[in-house]
């Protein structure tokens, strides 16, 4: 026990409060804004590069929005009365707003993701039989317009959404960061700069899990790879981590320049209990490495190979850093005492309602709900076309 | 001291009187409690009421009755690390280090384990939810099963509670606890139940010294308003500006 706690924590501190489950609800809704900010790109903001990937990321931000409330509803005292979050919400409450926000931007991103997928549902509705047909009639809506004015009124319907989309995304995210960043009595977390924070590494987080998953889709379908697509989405994810650091950083130097009343106990989480997290997989995993690899993508020539080496690498080093600053926030917080004179252990359990187990199965359900949804809209079409396009102009 | 025969009788017969009318003074507390209880409002109106609460770190002594006191009457589970109220123990080293500790709380005391003769200085601080009239815990509270009474008391709802615990990240006192067995967040609430029939909370009739000292603010004659009208005071983290209606005399600078 006496290793576990340094100094004086109040006697009610014996326990942390908000385990992995906490660490990880941030990290979902982070990938989710993210991935689905990466499909803006395309969609809102027409970049053609992204195309290949932009429906595919619509898909991947609703397969992890699936799961964005288990970690908090696992979480709760009471999983029961949650739902009083809707009916009573609190308003001065930062978390009360959770399920206004929440349901608001599932359903932008289900309308997103069906007027994305609309041609191909009613061509699949016309040419199937039985119940295939009977489930993409429904998936339609039983409308089956596909003429070419229908389809002019479906995208720029389409972008409007996407246009709301992404200060919903950006609000649905940055007021995860207001969650920590508005409770005065942390000196860790308290900061205005919380919900930037969160929204930038979200940012990177969603775009570095993009890359990822389309290169495993590459890999598993035997697809040529679209070297545009890629280098563009490492051009984003260098410009992303760049604010996204300067941030962190930022946070940090003006705490430790301004030097208050806690800076002693911060200097001591610092340097003693999340080091390793935080100056080392943060920072330099999460952070520089990719800095420096994505840096060299974008002014090397040719190489492709490594480039592409580099470009997984990064991402690889990206997701793992984000969970990270995730974990020094919401674990590091509550591993200094109220008492700002003493500092306590977060020791996480394999199994039960707030274990490790579960948190490995709600980062593994969203893959298996990505995989039926594509199975069910299948987006790879994008990416084998584009590909055509792409070749085809470079010869 | 000498005494005469005379004085011996006084003494004596005081302590005869005390002896027969303390009985009577708490039967007849028992008895309006008994009355109000069987009437649930009872006579309470708590618009006439606004509680406030005085330490006075000088006084304490660290013998933890408050604390040992709290946990029978509000049934805090005795073997689990959570607590409404505890003592902290500040003792300055003479080589300059602050020692704080509040070993169980304070519940079953203190032992001196540091030999007498490298301590400077040492006190002890009773600490207590503070009741804060700008309370973060209510303020974070998304269901609002946290909620401040009229008449000044921060009380969790426990048929409501939805065990987020946000509020107790909120406190920058550690006056909060997840109460395992109801899911829910709990906290000292000022025995609620006692104050609204006319008692003292446990702790502060525990203290064998008087170093708690609870009162009515809406009453000018109050222990409290007493205090408060006369003495310097300070309350704990006031730079938060969570405004706590427990209020210290003799805060070290410290104590947080
Ligand atoms: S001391 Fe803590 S629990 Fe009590 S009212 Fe203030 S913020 Fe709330
Ligand atoms: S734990 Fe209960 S009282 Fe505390 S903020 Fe959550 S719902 Fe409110």
């Amino acid at each position: 026990m006496e290793s576990l706690v340094w100094g004086y924590v109040y006697p009610n501190e014996a326990e942390i409060q908000w385990s992995i489950l906490i660490v990880l609800y941030p990290y979902i809704t982070g990938l989710v804004a993210g991935a689905f900010i990466a499909s803006s790109l395309y969609h809102v903001f027409g970049n053609k590069e992204i195309k290949p990937v932009a429906r595919f990321a619509l898909l991947t931000a609703l397969a992890f929005l699936c799961v964005a409330m288990l970690p908090l509803l696992a979480h709760l005292g009471n999983p029961l009365r949650g739902i009083e979050i809707m009916f009573t919400p609190h308003l001065t409450s930062a978390m009360s707003g959770f399920g206004y926000i929440f349901s608001f931007y599932f359903i932008v991103v289900v309308l997103e993701v069906w007027l994305a997928f609309r041609v191909d549902i009613v061509k699949t509705a016309l040419n199937s039989r039985g119940w295939k047909e009977l489930l993409y009639s429904a998936l339609a809506l039983f409308s089956y317009d596909i003429s070419e004015k229908a389809l002019e009124a479906d995208e720029k319907l389409g972008k409007k959404l996407a246009i709301i989309g992404i200060p919903s995304a950006a609000f649905l995210h940055g007021y995860v960061g207001f969650i920590f960043g508005g409770i005065k009595a942390n000196p860790w977390w308290s900061t205005p700069l919380m919900p930037i924070i969160f929204l930038m590494s979200a940012i990177v987080s969603g775009i570095a899990l993009l890359i990822l998953l389309y290169l495993i889709v590459i890999k598993i379908k035997k697809y040529p790879l679209n070297y545009n697509t890629l280098y563009s989405l490492a051009h984003y994810l260098w410009i992303f981590l760049i604010v996204d650091v300067v941030l962190e950083l930022l946070e940090i130097i003006s705490m430790k320049y301004e030097a208050l009343e806690e800076i002693e106990i911060i200097e001591h989480l610092l340097a003693e209990k999340i080091a390793f997290t935080f100056y080392g997989i943060q920072l330099t995993m999460g952070a520089l490495i990719p800095f420096i690899l994505l840096l060299l993508v974008g002014v090397m020539k040719n190489r492709d190979k490594l480039k592409v080496v580099m470009v997984t690498i990064s991402s690889v080093f990206i997701v793992i850093g984000v969970f990270a600053m995730r974990w020094n926030v919401v674990i590091g917080g509550q591993e200094i005492s109220k008492s700002l004179a003493g500092t306590l252990t977060y020791e996480p359990v394999f199994f039960g309602q707030e274990g490790v187990l579960l948190a490995i199965i709600i980062l593994i359900l969203p893959l298996i709900i990505l995989r039926v949804i594509t199975y069910i809209l299948p987006p790879w079409k994008d990416m084998i076309e584009e590909n055509e396009e792409a070749v085809v102009s470079s010869e | 001291m000498k005494l005469s025969r005379r004085d011996f009788t006084k003494i004596g017969s005081k302590i005869v009187i005390g002896a027969a009318t303390g009985p009577v003074i708490i039967d007849a507390l028992v008895k309006k409690a008994q009355a109000s209880e069987s009437s649930p409002d009872g006579d309470y109106d708590w618009n006439k009421h606004y509680w406030g609460y005085v330490v006075d770190t000088t006084k304490c002594i660290g013998c933890g009755r408050c604390a040992n006191a709290c946990k029978r009457e509000n049934e805090v589970p005795f073997d689990e690390p959570v607590y409404r109220t505890w003592i902290e123990r500040y003792r300055k080293l003479k080589d300059g280090e602050m020692k704080i500790d509040s070993p169980n709380a304070g519940i079953d005391g203190f032992t001196d384990d540091i030999p007498e003769e490298e301590i400077n200085k040492a006190f002890y601080v009773p600490k207590i939810c503070n009741h804060c009239e700008n309370a973060p815990c209510v303020q974070v509270c998304p269901v609002g099963a946290t909620y401040t009474t009229n008449d000044g008391v921060i009380l969790v709802d426990f048929e409501y509670c939805i065990g987020c615990r946000y509020c107790i990240q909120a406190c920058p006192y550690g006056a909060r606890y997840f109460n395992l067995e109801k899911g829910t967040a709990d906290k000292c609430t000022w025995c609620y139940h006692r104050i609204t029939k006319g008692l003292l909370p446990a702790c502060v009739q525990a203290c064998p010294v008087g170093a708690r000292k609870f009162g009515d603010l809406k009453d000018p004659e109050s222990i409290v308003n007493k205090i408060l009208d006369k003495e310097r005071i300070n309350v704990l983290k006031p730079d938060l500006g969570t405004k706590p209606k427990v209020y210290y005399l003799g805060l070290d600078r410290e104590v947080r």
